[in-house]
């Protein structure tokens, strides 16, 4: 008893944090045994295609409908007309904006949705949805945000004329939806008078859409006798689902359930509420059947949720040694024709205000101006929290940039302006508090593994050859991200404060069921919060089943994006789970016969200290929870916890690439990448080495090839995946990854959140990467995406091609 | 996404195929592979009213040796042509070719006959066909007749065949012992077409080209065959002036469509650095 082996064997068992426990959802997705929502069906469901439109700016003149109604096997054909009188031809967006649900008067976006057909099945709708004849009159399209700003442009909102103020305060033109400043604009500006140095660079961030593999839908089903309705969504929050749709559809929340069951992936698509699920309700709470909406691929890349789209100009001062002095920021933020942007109401730029990055940087200013424009709506977090990529691309870039004007190394200079160790937690001059960090060894960790030095040489050595083929490039990227949203005093959703939460029962035999307000999509929730209830209750991870998703068990909570699952609910688990093992102490005392405080806890039992021997086992205190508890105890085992958090949690990491460019193709070829992260605490290794390497791949789509492109008539080009570049095995680097650990020290358990940091982190790697190959040839900045066409004709432009 | 509605057919012998193009005229489409047709089917942009199934009738597929001539069934698959221990030995272009295709999924499905049917330009079989001197066994009412491949392909989507015939076999010429060959192509991505691409067969003795042809994918609104490139270097030592030469008419003569992979500047930059890298290959790969 008590041996050493022992111990590890009852460890192994409980399968808790920091064991690279098997995920629990793949067997179900290996065998083909997942349940999307396009698997489920119920009787009578009928079919729901939208009619869209073909042109991204015109008034509407006239639907006709009859064609297609008259169409055999169609139940209904909805428009704006059929939507008004119940109010719902308009909704609110998470914004504070208003969009169409289906067109009124006229459309503002290609693709957009003008009418809805409802038919037996979906080959009967398709086929009807031509039948609806639509005349419009073509309007000026406007598709680059500058111009939209112009006087004279095109007015996209007819339906904002005369409104000046938005929900984000003045609006200072017709196409205008917000300014948000933040920061000391005087003092920013004095010291960028001073400065011994200064450099500015404009950039984009390109257009781009998460395109989740599994494409948005949803099956409404309303109950005519018992008046309930309920909804099988893609949603990475169901619960905002349901208090959206109870406030639209009047149904009370208690009547109303939101079911998301597995999602095939979200990266921050799948977070708002579309036109195709209120149209979709709407039929069946007019027929009394089950409708059913699944967007197409094309659909999916042209209509719901893109991100970025950010036009940035960013400055630093600094002095001759590379001490950045002050930051100066000005964003200009094309948000398609409707701002449906997914961010917590207080902050209509997200999180965007951590673009002080991983460095201390005493003075900043930001204003961001968010436009409308003929383009299709969204603005979300695209596997990143709230413009935390946005904000990461900048600093990054712009610190480059000073390295390059100055003649400093590139990791050197970001070792000068390094937010050192003890300077934590650290607030920065944009209002925010770092909770910990220790960037200095990350890097350097990097910098060895990758023989840096050796790296330099090469590429020197390649830079005096003129025969040379290839370019190298070395890129860089130091980080912070800024995850886990939110405090409630900061963050809300439609009033909503953004806590989670969590619920746990243990049942008689000691296992136990736990509910969460988050969701699941590929995270591999039902693995890890397993692992953490396993560890704080002593309940092996193998006897706990997780939920989520369903409206009508799981807690409220606010859903799964901007890596807050683990910052918040996680918490709110650790936490659920100390209730429960504070109440089993109690109980353990009482069937020992000693006093709580002489009990110790002991992976999974509790054993009163200085007495080998003398304890009792979780499986036994759970059942004891049934039949024999303390006197005036409660029966039972269960807490539920809802967890407001006291700050985000600060992520980082220390990224470094080297690529090889093909100067006469433009082709550019990884040769490393080399990731380390630090994530706090780590709950299951496997799982985060797994996120990392996803994150980096979206990170490498995005840098290497991913845009929406638009003509000047406001034609989403490339909307198919023959365009849109989703990589596969044979694009994909190797991916090396690294870690340290810097526990938040806030968090019940100091994990900061993981998935995302790739992401955010390996995009201004890549591109570092990128513009370094050129950069002994005067490029400071090259715009992505880095496709081999573009890259190309940098080189066609140096006179390097051939 | 989903198709007009048709009526699908599947008959079991090439006569009945072809009395059914025959009855339904221009209403009907032949289903070869569908890798193709299915796409645009799905995008209403092809609202066949029948469809006519080739993968019933037996005998349309496999690859054999006819005296000097490679013979391949149009609905051998190009995943067929990768396996085919013959092409392999004899014709290892279009192997190296049709590992290029698509993706695997494609590959197992789309057949040849098919991708040269088809006519679009971006498809990779055009341009081979016509570096190989390849010519096409076409079936119809009034039986067979055979045509080359130089003059089958008229434009994009457009070829020398008429609606009621169907494409049964690909003749191809074994090229002499000792040619040289490489097909190079740009693409952004596995599954992804051709930027650009060239296909060189070369022939030489010592230095000197003894014989070379050359084949453009995506380049135009057809397959280009580049006669001028091959004309120029043709008896002539294969050195780094004469290649470029080569490069420039190859150049000469395309007329891409810009599009999202790159604009005609582009398109007509990797045309030439295709054929550069193609012709490298090549005169490596030549026994001389
Ligand atoms: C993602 C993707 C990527 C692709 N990439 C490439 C690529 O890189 N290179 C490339 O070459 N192709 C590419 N293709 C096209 C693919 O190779 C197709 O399979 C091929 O073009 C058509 O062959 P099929 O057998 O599928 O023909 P189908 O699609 O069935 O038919 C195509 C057309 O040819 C006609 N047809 C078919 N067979 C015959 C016949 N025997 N006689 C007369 N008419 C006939 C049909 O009626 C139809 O009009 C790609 C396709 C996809 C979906």
């Amino acid at each position: 008893m008590d041996t050493v082996a022992d111990q590890t064997e009852r460890l192994g068992k409980l399968e808790g944090m920091g064991c690279s426990r098997k995920r629990r959802e793949d067997p179900r997705f290996i065998q083909g045994k997942g349940n999307y929502v396009d698997d489920i069906k119920m009787p009578g469901m009928l079919f729901g295609v939208m009619v869209r439109s073909p042109y991204a700016h015109a008034r509407i003149k006239k639907i006709d409908t009859s064609k297609a109604k008259a169409h055999p096997g169609v139940y209904a054909v909805l428009t704006a007309e059929d939507l008004k009188p119940l109010k719902l031809h308009w909704m609110p967006t998470l914004a504070g904006d208003v969009q169409a649900v289906l067109a009124d008067e006229k459309v503002s976006f290609q693709n957009q949705e003008v009418a809805f057909v409802v038919a037996e099945d979906r080959y009967v709708a398709a086929d009807a949805a031509e039948l609806v004849e639509v005349e419009y009159e073509p309007l000026p399209v406007v598709i680059d945000p500058f111009k939209a700003l112009a006087p004279d442009a095109p007015v996209i909102r007819d339906d904002l004329q005369g409104k000046d103020t938005g929900s984000h305060g003045a609006r200072k033109h017709h196409n205008h939806i917000f300014n948000w400043e933040v920061g000391d604009r005087d003092k920013t500006e004095r010291v960028f008078a001073d400065a011994e140095v200064t450099v500015k660079q404009d950039m984009l961030y390109p257009r781009v859409h998460p395109c989740p593999l599994e494409t948005c839908g949803c099956v409404a089903s309303f109950d005519k006798i018992r008046g309930d309705l309920t909804v099988y969504i893609t949603s990475q929050a169901p619960h905002v689902v349901r208090t959206v749709v109870g406030l639209l559809s009047t149904i009370p929340e208690s009547k109303i359930r939101i079911i998301s069951p597995d999602i095939g992936g979200g990266f921050g698509n799948k977070v708002g509420v579309y036109p195709g699920y209120v149209a979709a309700i709407v039929a069946s709470i007019v027929l009394g059947r089950p409708v059913k909406w699944i967007e197409s691929r094309q659909e999916n890349l042209t209509t719901t949720a893109f991100a970025r789209d950010y036009h940035m100009t960013g400055e630093l001062a600094a002095d001759k040694d590379g001490r950045i002095k002050a930051l100066r920021v000005k964003v200009i933020a094309d948000h398609g024709a409707f701002d449906a942007c997914a961010d917590p109401t207080k902050y209509p730029a997200g999180l965007f205000h951590v673009c002080t990055g991983s460095y201390d940087i005493p003075n900043a200013f930001v204003s961001v101006d968010g436009v409308y424009t003929n383009k299709f709506p969204g603005g979300v977090a695209y596997r990143c929290s709230f413009r935390v990529t946005e904000a990461v691309y900048l600093v990054e870039r712009m610190i480059d940039t000073l390295a390059l004007k100055l003649g400093i190394d590139r990791a050197e200079i970001r070792k000068r302006n390094f937010i050192r160790k003890d300077q934590f937690p650290y607030a920065t001059p944009l209002g925010l508090e770092y909770d910990s960090g220790d960037y200095a060894p990350a890097l350097d960790k990097v910098l060895a593994a990758m023989d840096y030095q050796g790296l330099l040489a090469e590429q020197a050595k390649k830079r005096a050859d003129p025969d040379s083929p290839t370019l190298m490039g070395i890129g860089i990227c130091t980080f912070t991200e800024i995850v886990g949203a939110g405090p409630s005093k900061n963050c809300d959703i439609l009033g909503i404060g953004m806590f989670d939460s969590c619920e746990i029962r243990v049942h008689p035999d000691g296992s136990a069921i736990a509910r969460m307000g988050t969701i699941t999509q590929g995270q591999g929730h039902q693995t890890t919060y397993a692992q953490i209830i396993a560890t704080e209750t002593g309940i092996p991870a193998s006897m706990i089943h997780t939920e989520e998703g369903d409206t009508a068990t799981a807690p409220y909570g606010l859903g799964t994006y901007g890596s807050r699952s683990t910052p918040v609910a996680g918490a709110a688990v650790a936490n659920a789970s100390r209730k429960i093992r504070e109440k089993a102490r109690q109980i353990a005392a009482h069937l020992l016969e000693v006093a709580p405080d002489d009990l110790e806890f002991d992976l999974d039992q509790f054993r009163v200290k200085g007495v080998p021997g003398k304890a009792k086992s979780m499986k036994e205190i759970a059942w004891a929870a049934y039949n024999n508890v303390p006197p005036g105890m409660e029966h039972g085992l269960e807490a539920v916890d809802y967890y407001d958090p006291p700050n985000f949690t600060f992520p980082f990491g220390a990224y470094m690439c080297v690529l090889d460019i093909d100067r006469h193709t433009g082709e550019t070829q990884v040769r490393r990448f080399y990731a380390l992260d630090d994530c706090g605490t780590r709950i299951n290794p496997m799982i985060i080495e797994g996120q990392i390497h996803g994150g980096l791949t979206e990170g490498f789509a995005v840098a290497m090839g991913q845009q929406m492109p638009y003509d000047d008539e406001g034609n989403v080009m490339g909307s198919t995946l023959m365009d849109y570049f989703v990589p596969t095995s044979m694009e994909t680097p190797k991916w090396e990854t690294d870690f340290t650990v810097t526990p938040s020290p806030h968090h019940p358990i100091g994990a900061k959140g993981v998935a995302e940091s790739p992401h955010v982190g390996s995009i201004p790697c890549f591109t570092s990467a990128v513009v370094d190959a050129f950069s002994h040839l005067g490029v400071t900045h090259m715009n992505m995406p880095h496709s081999s066409y573009r890259v190309w004709q940098q080189c066609q432009a140096l006179g390097i091609a051939n | 996404m989903i198709p007009k509605p048709f009526e699908y057919h599947s008959p079991q012998s090439l006569g009945d195929a072809v009395a059914m193009l025959q009855q339904y005229g221009d209403e009907a489409k032949l289903l070869a592979g569908g890798h193709s047709l299915l796409p645009m089917m799905k995008l209403r942009f092809a609202m066949p009213s029948h469809l006519i199934d080739l993968n019933r009738i037996p005998d349309l597929a496999g690859v054999s040796e006819s005296g000097n001539e490679i013979r391949i069934g149009a609905m051998t698959t190009e995943n067929q042509l990768i396996w085919s221990e013959l092409l392999q030995r004899k014709l290892p272009l279009l192997v190296e070719a049709a590992r290029l295709i698509a993706d695997p999924q494609v590959r197992y499905r789309g057949t040849i006959g098919g991708d040269i049917a088809h006519g679009d330009p971006g498809n990779d079989h055009p341009a081979l066909m016509l570096t190989l001197d390849a010519s096409f066994v076409l079936a119809g009412a009034n039986g067979e007749r055979v045509v080359p491949a130089s003059e089958f392909f008229l434009g994009t989507y457009y070829t020398a065949m008429n609606p009621d015939e169907i494409m049964t076999q690909i003749r191809i010429p074994v090229p002499p012992q000792g040619t040289g060959w490489c097909y190079a192509k740009l693409k952004r991505k596995t599954g992804d077409f051709a930027a650009a691409a060239a296909a060189v067969l070369l022939q030489m003795k010592g230095d000197t080209c003894t014989g070379v042809a050359i084949g453009l994918t995506n380049l135009g609104p057809t397959a280009l065959r580049a006669s001028d490139a091959e004309a120029a270097l043709t008896g002539q030592p294969l050195t780094a002036d004469a290649i470029e030469a080569a490069a420039q008419k190859v150049m000469a003569i395309c007329e891409p469509a810009a599009d999202l992979r790159g604009d005609e500047t582009y398109k007509t930059a990797m045309a030439g650095e295709m054929f550069r890298k193609a012709i490298r290959t090549a005169m490596e790969r030549c026994t001389r």
